[in-house]
């Protein structure tokens, strides 16, 4: 007989976090040249860096070899480093690494794409720091980022498109997709639909699908807030 | 100028190729000089269901290759004035359609008809973008299940994004819904999304409904584009959609299910 209790209560859970790294700066395209110099500063405190997650990044001019960032990792893990993840280095050389991909939130290097391959042609980037406003229905499939300020989108959103902002998303419209609002970690952002029929609402990494959210709620106007570490929802 | 026409929706099987077909031979039979070209390189259908598979030499790769001249390669319909066929490649792939190759050749058909109906490929790889991407209007053909209108969906996102008229901040592709495969009976069951729903989630204008009917297969079999096949419910509802295509209103028909012979007697 089955026991009931795994169903009952979750397994785990899913949260983005905020969470400080450290980050190993490439200055240098020679792995040997990097790596004596580690060597020396891991001798004035051993132990300390042993199991420490490391983000690879390079300093803007330099444009690592594939060949080169396996030597270096390579040897990160032979002197008890962790390297995690890449920031801005090509996608192929970090696969084959087995090392994640991340952006660089400050965008002192070029601006990521941030909009999926297929954005909508009313979902060009704006001049930074502004809000969007997207008149056009949002599909299946595309992805629409308002950096540093909020979304406003005029017409429906379907399943399977996301929303993103730094700030609050409204959606004078029905929202099918993905809303995540305040992704850089505004945990004031909001988020506002006036039919609510999403997958999935986030605010500040908080997020809830639509089977957690109240079925009474749906197909209704809709406000998502955080209190405290809750992700809220009620009718408007 | 002629105007370009892709019959497209992302899923496969929902009856791009008889849509293609019908719609094409409607407009042809409507006065207008009709191209249909099989953008299916590699799985070409069109010809069988235009019943000229036999008569195929050169097709549309050929012409792309500059093996064949267009004369060549297009096939002349032997029932309705004004329609021709370019078929595709058995033998190739995908990646046999280049840019430049297709530009090429709708220019030059442009220059001698009034529509050209591209008949794209299910996805949205190589040869679904290059069948849409020099499109005015789309035919949007999907079925009424979650699954077909969620990629017909993703496809009307791809027309509004990656055509030359996105592109080249031109006015928008005007999109047609053509809902194909309904069943009434099976909606009012809720095995299947009504044609409301449909509308609702893709929120674009309804051109026409066809309903799931033994004369599609039959047609197909005999290699007749169904609007031929004049009696018939599927064959009227293209006909339907071939004139408000081309700005006659018609009434929706076939959106309800049909009353048996009980239900008449009792119904009156």
């Amino acid at each position: 007989m089955a026991a009931a209790s795994p169903q009952t209560t979750s397994a785990f859970e899913l949260k983005g976090r905020m969470a400080t790294l450290t980050v190993l700066r490439l200055q240098s395209n020679d792995a040997r040249h990097v790596l004596v110099q580690l060597d020396e500063r891991l001798a004035e405190a051993p132990g300390l860096f042993a199991g420490m997650p490391i983000v690879l990044a390079t300093a803007a001019e330099l444009e690592p070899s594939a060949d080169m960032l396996a030597a270096v990792v390579a040897g990160l893990r032979e002197r008890g480093l962790v390297p995690v993840a890449g920031m801005d280095l090509p996608a192929d050389a970090l696969a084959d690494l087995g090392l994640g991909q991340m952006r660089n939130s400050d965008g002192e290097r070029q601006a990521p794409e941030r909009d999926g391959p297929e954005s909508a042609r009313s979902a060009q980037r704006p001049a930074a720091g502004g809000s969007r406003v997207i008149t056009q229905p949002i599909r299946s499939g595309q992805q629409v980022y308002a950096r540093g300020g909020d979304l406003v989108v005029t017409a429906p959103v379907s399943a399977g498109a996301e929303l993103m902002a730094d700030g609050h998303i409204h959606v004078y419209d029905t929202l099918r997709g993905r809303a995540l609002a305040g992704v850089q970690g505004d945990t004031n952002a909001r988020i506002f639909c006036r039919t609510l029929e999403a997958e999935l609402i986030a605010v500040a990494g908080q997020y809830l699908l639509s089977e957690q959210m109240d079925a009474r709620l749906r197909g209704s106007p809709a406000m998502a807030w955080l209190e405290g570490e809750t992700l809220r929802v009620e009718t408007i | 100028m002629a105007r370009i026409v892709v019959v497209t929706s992302g899923k496969g099987g929902v009856g791009k190729t008889t849509t293609s077909a019908a719609f094409a031979a409607g407009l042809a039979q409507a006065g207008h000089r009709t191209v249909v070209i099989d953008f299916d390189v590699g799985l070409r259908n069109l010809d069988l269901i235009m019943g000229c598979e036999r008569r195929v030499v050169y097709d549309f790769v050929n012409v792309i290759n500059g093996e064949a001249n267009l004369n060549q390669a297009l096939i002349r319909d032997k029932r309705v004035d004004g329609l021709e066929i370019l078929p595709a490649s058995q033998t190739r792939d995908k990646d046999a359609l280049t840019f430049e190759g297709v530009e090429a050749v709708l220019t030059q058909l442009a220059e001698t008809h009034d529509y050209i109906v591209c008949d794209s490929p299910a996805g949205i790889e190589r040869g679904a973008h290059l069948a849409m991407y020099f499109a005015d209007d789309a035919l949007v053909v999907t079925n009424p299940e979650v699954s077909s209108v969620r990629d017909s969906d993703r496809v009307l996102g791809l027309l509004a994004s990656k055509t030359r008229r996105a592109e080249q901040g031109e006015p928008p592709v005007s999109e047609h819904l053509v809902v194909t495969r309904y069943a009434p009976s099976r909606v009012g069951k809720g095995e299947m999304l009504s044609v409301e729903d449909i509308r609702e989630i893709l929120s674009i204008d309804l051109l026409g409904v066809i309903p799931e009917s033994t004369a599609v297969l039959n047609a197909s079999n005999a290699g007749v584009p169904v609007i031929l096949e004049d009696k018939t419910d599927a064959g009227q509802a293209y006909a339907d959609v071939v004139a408000r295509y081309l700005g006659e209103q018609r009434e929706h028909r076939f959106l309800d299910e049909k009353k048996g012979l009980f239900g008449r007697l009792f119904k009156g």
